[in-house]
């Protein structure tokens, strides 16, 4: 046995300088600008991180699909029905990369899904607030798409190859649903007194899960500081957060709608808006389960899901009978 | 007279478009899996652009200020002209497709009949309806063969969905004073002749599907005079609701 020791020693030695000076490669590219691809190394933290964000951002573009799933059939208009189905099916093809980029890092989409049924893997909170009106569709679109863009804009300058041609790609459909969504608002507010109404309240209700769609504040966020030193992550949550309310505010304003924010303010010296006190509590609430659409948001998941397994099954089967020749 | 029976030929069309395009889009984000969800949309999304283009066109030839969504969202029941295969619910994903593929055959044929409409427009709409249509079947016919020649349990799902529809697809070859019309002025489809091809179509695609097509079933039809299964009102009732309750609202 002592035979073995020295050599066992140094070859344990060697695995950590070869390891070492793998990190310290990687991190020179990263600093560089360069993009990690599937096939090279990297940490297996900075995998596992990229596994949970990658998958998190899949998972919320599939289940976002329900909340303005639940008003297709209803649509107004031929024209906003088609819309509508556009924009949803669009987020399933989102979810359809996003799951792809996140296969590349070693794991199936039906793990993932395995993981979100089992409530091991998260989806944006946004997605558990009901939708109650039409003008909910509007104020998806502009805001909780318009957030998403700014989250994804960032992102397009991720370290990891795939997660960020994702996010290109996904960046230009983004901000049609943006603009889309912003149509319906300001047709709403241009409406009559009751679709005013609609389109005030959508905002009021929407207004502060959106602000809270980028995260906990910078200095309450255990991700951040690996992820920016790995630049999977570009922006800071506060960073982001503000540049989307100094967007989206002036927008509001164009269509004669009330941020509701009492707090709101233009800040000359910062050049950016004051606004009020974020409610984290809420915000914990929802992340832990207790939102108002958690348990119905997976639940319907698990359910197209299970019904659908007898037809995955049926596609399986056939394809080996015409692979066998049967 | 005629503009009155053409008005009905077209908005026929429309309703079937629209019908089935309603139905499908109930499906949006509750298929087998992600792909299915996006092709189920992208047909709903064809159903709804072929439904606007009949209903604009049937919209013009009523004249006045009528839109193609005051003849979507503010007719009732008894005013839509859709066949009732159409409105049946989407039941089971093999219930759906069964739904689909008779359609689509039926359609396949129909269209590249109707392309030959000394009716321009027809013409126009049909010769955009025939490339999508062409999609649509090759979707439909390799999942029932795919369910027919599965598993065990999507042999009998798919054997028990073509069953159940059949009683619905007389109803598409039947030619009623409009269609008669429609055929004398070389505007409609003589739906008679395509009957035999549609028959041939579903019999290849069932034998490869090891499937059995259906004997003596009883069969039923009334949606071209407006005579609905249960399931229309339901239907219109959910895609109507907004238009119904704010009617001086515009969207
Ligand atoms: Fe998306
Ligand atoms: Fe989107």
């Amino acid at each position: 046995m002592g035979h073995f020791l020295p050599s066992n020693h140094s070859s344990k030695a060697n695995t950590l300088t070869m390891s070492a000076v793998q990190e310290t490669a990687f991190q020179e590219k990263i600093d560089a600008e360069l993009k990690i691809e599937a096939k090279d190394w990297m940490p297996d933290k900075y995998r596992l991180h990229l596994i949970r964000q990658i998958s998190q951002h899949a998972h919320s573009e599939v289940i976002g699909m329900q909340p303005e799933g639940n008003w297709i059939t209803r649509a107004p208009s031929l024209r906003s029905k088609m819309v509508l189905i556009a924009k949803v099916q669009d987020e399933a093809g989102h979810g359809l990369y996003l799951y792809s980029a996140t296969e590349t890092l070693g794991i199936t989409r039906s793990e993932l899904i395995e993981q979100l049924q089992m409530g091991k893997a998260k989806y944006s909170s946004i997605f558990n607030y009901p939708t109650l009106t039409w003008a909910d569709m509007g104020a998806i679109g502009w805001l909780v798409d318009g957030a998403a863009i700014v989250n994804q804009q960032s992102l397009r300058r991720t370290s990891y190859g795939p997660y960020s041609r994702a996010m290109i790609r996904i960046c230009k459909e983004e901000s049609f649903h943006q603009r889309q969504g912003y149509e319906i608002m300001s047709k709403m507010s241009n409406g009559t007194t009751e679709q005013q109404e609609m389109a005030q309240d959508a905002l009021n209700r929407w207004w502060w899960p959106s602000l809270m769609m980028f995260g906990p504040a910078d200095s309450e966020s255990a991700h951040t500081s690996n992820a920016m030193k790995w630049k999977i992550k570009r922006g800071t949550n506060d960073d982001l957060r503000q540049l989307f309310i100094d967007r989206t505010v002036k927008q509001a304003e164009l269509i004669g709608l009330e941020i509701p924010d009492p707090d709101l303010k233009w800040n000359p010296k910062t050049k950016h808006y004051d606004f009020g006190e974020i409610d984290w509590e809420e915000f914990w609430e929802v992340v832990n389960g207790n939102g108002f659409c958690n348990k119905e948001r997976i639940n319907n998941h698990i359910k197209a899901r299970s019904e659908g397994q007898w037809v995955r099954e049926a596609a399986l089967a056939y394809s080996e009978k015409k692979q066998n020749g049967v | 007279m005629s503009k009155e029976l053409l008005f009905k030929y077209v908005l026929t069309l429309g309703d079937d478009a629209l019908i089935l395009g309603q139905r499908l889009s109930q499906w949006v984000y509750k298929g087998p899996f992600l792909e299915e969800d996006i092709a189920l949309s992208n047909i709903s999304l064809d159903m709804f652009g072929r439904a606007n283009l009949f209903l604009e066109y049937a919209a013009s030839l009523k004249g006045s200020t009528t839109t193609a969504d005051d003849l979507a969202f503010k007719r009732n029941e008894r005013e839509f002209s859709n066949h009732i295969l159409c409105e049946q619910p989407n039941g089971n994903f093999a219930n759906t497709m069964a739904r689909q593929f008779f359609l689509d055959a039926f359609y396949k044929l129909f269209f590249e009949k109707l392309a030959e409409s000394e009716d321009e427009q027809l013409s126009a709409i049909a010769q955009k309806s025939i490339k999508e249509t062409t999609y649509h079947f090759r979707h439909s016919s390799k999942w029932v063969i795919r369910l027919g020649d599965g598993t065990a349990e999507s042999h009998e799902k798919m054997q028990s969905a073509i069953d159940n529809l059949w009683m619905f697809t007389d109803e598409l070859f039947e030619m009623n004073e409009v269609d008669n019309n429609m055929l004398t002025q070389k505007i409609g489809v003589d739906c008679l002749t395509i009957k035999a091809k549609w028959d041939q179509i579903i019999d290849e695609v069932l034998s490869e599907a090891t499937l059995k097509r259906p004997e003596n079933i009883h069969m039923t039809s009334g949606g071209r005079e407006g005579i609905h299964t249960e399931h229309l009102g339901h239907l219109l009732s959910d895609m109507q609701y907004l238009q119904r309750a704010y009617p001086d609202a515009e969207w």
